[in-house]
């Protein structure tokens, strides 16, 4: 076992046995025994404990099931761990004379508990050596899902746990509640700010970078004036068009459109050019005996060697152009729009709704982001960084 | 001239080499200037050719009206000598302690993306360091740093300044933290490639002195990821640039040079626009040139640069 995988076993023994035996579950000083199914997971992590210290030799050898078997119990601890704060909620708000009986320290370390078993989970699923591609594959989807449930869990006990006001920060389960109560608004502004801005703004500035680099790169003087030029404006706040840009082309989404557009051209640009340079000496005289024509070494040779680049560029720009089209927002728009709806939500305090928004705006990145990165895989398979 | 060769070296560039790059960037950058005066003018004659209807003025020959197009006091586009006197006459007549002085914006601007920068490669170090010794870290952390890119920080940050105020944090934390965001991102991952970029065989010889984790960190990795460092922080003083200006959208236009950017769409004085948009500019790249100015420097001292 390593350092950190004892600590973890120490950390989750000590909370589970105070969380049983000694600290109260709520602040009213009601015991675990109000609540069986904590009680099971806690008897549960104390069984995982036992195993871990006894039989240590035989864990390690199975870590792919003691992984999992950890995983689950973890989870399950924080799905009645998050279970029991809506039935408290209920009872305290039913009898009024306990109104102030929140989580207490046991409640806390057994949060605690199930932490350290997650943790601990991930830590055996992440050391499974195996040459099976497939259980490789689920592996990698795994364990980050794992990461990423608890990063909710934590969010959902603490802000529901010490009851932070819903101005500062709403619990998951609130957002979802609202994301689900209010799809449609969602799904308009969606249109307006991704479907129209983003999209137009992304296939055109990306276009015309791309056709602006390969203009160039015909002419060497160009090249050497034009990159050092492209390079500095890449690495400037572009941002700042928005406003301008709103002025001049009005409220509605073209000006988004433009701002994405600007902001796509330059990466794609400097991206494309020093791809279209990237194809060997060698390669290029080879196309040379083979007596290519210019588009010939063009479509053969170099733009497949420039791929890698331009999806590179494809990749950055599909993050800027999301920013790009949402912050433009906030300099005027009809309205409809993500970035709209944001500042005004904002004003009106309903956090949870812009929280919603920006679900939204992270699931369309993401998944943009997926898009391209698996395009990227099926045009570039041969490139040694998938091989 | 002297000025763009000069921002251009700064900004890490080699003008040099590659058989003289001042020439070609120089009429890059002419024709730009061009461009822009041509479509200023272009742009901003309707307007013009109205005015002079209302005046009763006609015959107007093509050369006033290309001069009258140049000094509107709100043009469509400002003409670059328009910029560059709103810049002088805000920079260097100005009081800095006054509120029109673009240098009192500028500094506001600045500091709070030199702050947010510091934080986020801090925290982009931390992470990489954590990353490299922990497998399961390694895992489950690093699609997460990847994901958390594809969420348009910008775009909630009016609300964590809005909610930061709430809670009585004013001032340039919050603005700060936005860019650290932004930040810690290339940090984190140039970091990662470059704590392990050492050969194999380096690390090995490491093993056979018993050296401990701590002190390979330490005496190979960190030394081996300098280059990786300074490139990613060229990226992450941009975008901290860029955190800094629209975190200052939603305070209301209150100080720096995003609330000059602001300021200036709400009541249509596009040169005040133009001359934030420039300062901005002027600033990221002086901070990319000091960046890259200190990776040399390190990389000299280092002996790994001639």
């Amino acid at each position: 076992m390593s350092r950190i995988e004892k600590f973890l076993l120490l950390l989750a023994c000590v909370t589970g046995l105070l969380s049983l035996f000694v600290y109260p579950l709520n602040t009213a000083g009601e015991g675990i025994a109000s609540s069986p199914k904590l009680q099971v997971f806690c008897g549960l992590t104390l069984m995982i404990v036992a195993v871990g210290y006894a039989l240590e030799e035989t864990v390690l050898r199975y870590r792919l099931l003691a992984g999992i078997a950890i995983c689950a119990v973890s989870l399950f601890g924080a799905w009645t761990l998050i279970a029991w704060l809506g039935i408290a909620a209920d009872t305290s708000a039913l009898a009024a004379e306990s109104a102030q009986s929140g989580p207490g320290a046991g409640f806390w370390t057994a949060s605690v508990a199930a932490w350290a078993l997650g943790w601990l989970g991930v830590e055996q699923l992440a050391a499974v050596m195996s040459r099976n591609r497939l259980l490789q594959l689920v592996l990698r989807v795994v364990i980050p899902i794992v990461f990423g449930a608890w990063l909710l869990i934590i969010w959902e006990l603490v802000t529901r746990g010490l009851s932070v006001p819903q101005v500062l920060l709403p619990s998951p389960s609130a957002i979802a509640e609202r994301f689900a109560n209010s799809t449609a608004t969602l799904w308009v502004d969606f249109k307006q700010t991704f479907l129209k801005a983003v999209l137009i703004g992304y296939s055109m500035g990306c276009l015309s970078g791309f056709l602006v680099a390969l203009l160039i790169d015909k002419s060497s003087f160009l090249k050497r004036g034009l990159l050092p030029v492209g390079n500095l404006v890449s690495a400037l706040p572009i941002i700042g068009v928005a406003p301008i840009m709103v002025m001049w082309f009005g409220f509605d989404w073209h000006s988004k459109a433009a701002v994405v557009v600007i902001m796509t051209f330059f990466p794609m640009l400097v991206n494309t050019v020093a791809g279209l340079s990237a194809a060997d000496h060698m390669q290029g005289d080879l196309m040379k005996t083979y007596a290519a024509s210019y588009t010939q070494s063009l479509m053969k040779l170099r733009l497949p060697q420039a791929l890698p680049f331009i999806f590179n560029a494809l990749k950055i720009n599909s993050t800027l152009a999301l920013i790009g089209a949402i912050v433009a927002e906030f300099f005027g728009t009809p309205i409809v729009g993500m970035g709209f709806r944001i500042s005004t939500e904002v004003g009106r305090m309903n956090v949870d709704m812009v929280w919603a928004e920006i679900a939204v705006a992270a699931v369309a990145g993401s998944v943009f982001y997926g898009l391209i990165t698996l395009i990227e895989r099926m045009c570039t398979f041969w490139h040694p960084s998938f091989r | 001239m002297l000025t763009v060769s000069a921002i251009c070296h700064s900004a890490g560039f080699q003008v040099t080499d590659n058989g003289g790059r001042v020439w070609p960037v120089t009429v890059v950058v002419l024709a730009i200037i061009a461009v822009w005066y041509l479509s200023a003018v272009l742009l901003n004659s309707p307007f013009q050719k109205d005015s002079y209807k209302r005046q009763k003025q006609t015959d107007v020959s093509l050369v006033t009206l290309a001069r009258d197009t140049m000094s509107q006091e709100r043009p469509v586009l400002p003409a670059p000598h328009q910029v560059a006197q709103e810049i002088y006459k805000t920079t260097v007549q100005k009081k800095i302690t006054s509120k029109r002085s673009l240098i009192f914006h500028s500094w506001i601007t600045l500091s709070t993306a030199l702050l947010g920068f510091v934080m986020g490669t801090v925290l982009g170090i931390v992470l990489a360091v954590s990353i490299i010794h922990n497998r399961a870290l390694d895992k489950s952390l690093m699609p997460w740093i990847i994901a958390s890119q594809t969420i348009p920080i910008l775009a909630i940050a009016p609300m964590i300044i809005v909610v930061l105020n709430a809670i009585g944090i004013q001032g340039m934390l919050p603005k700060a933290l936005i860019s650290t965001y932004l930040s810690f991102f290339p940090v984190a991952v140039g970091m990662v490639k470059g704590l392990r970029s050492p050969e194999v065989s380096h690390i090995d010889l490491m093993r056979t002195y018993n050296a401990s984790s701590w002190q390979t960190l330490w005496k190979l990795r960190l030394p081996a990821s300098m280059p990786y460092l300074f490139t990613s922080m060229k990226i992450a003083i941009a975008i901290a640039m860029v955190g800094a200006i629209v975190g200052e959208l939603p305070t209301g236009a209150v100080a720096g040079l995003g609330a000059r950017l602001l300021a200036g769409s709400y009541y249509g004085q596009t040169v005040q626009i133009w001359s934030a948009l420039i300062m901005a500019s002027v600033l990221a790249a002086s901070l990319v040139g000091l960046v890259s100015l200190a990776n040399r420097l390190v990389l000299k001292r280092m002996g790994s640069l001639p």
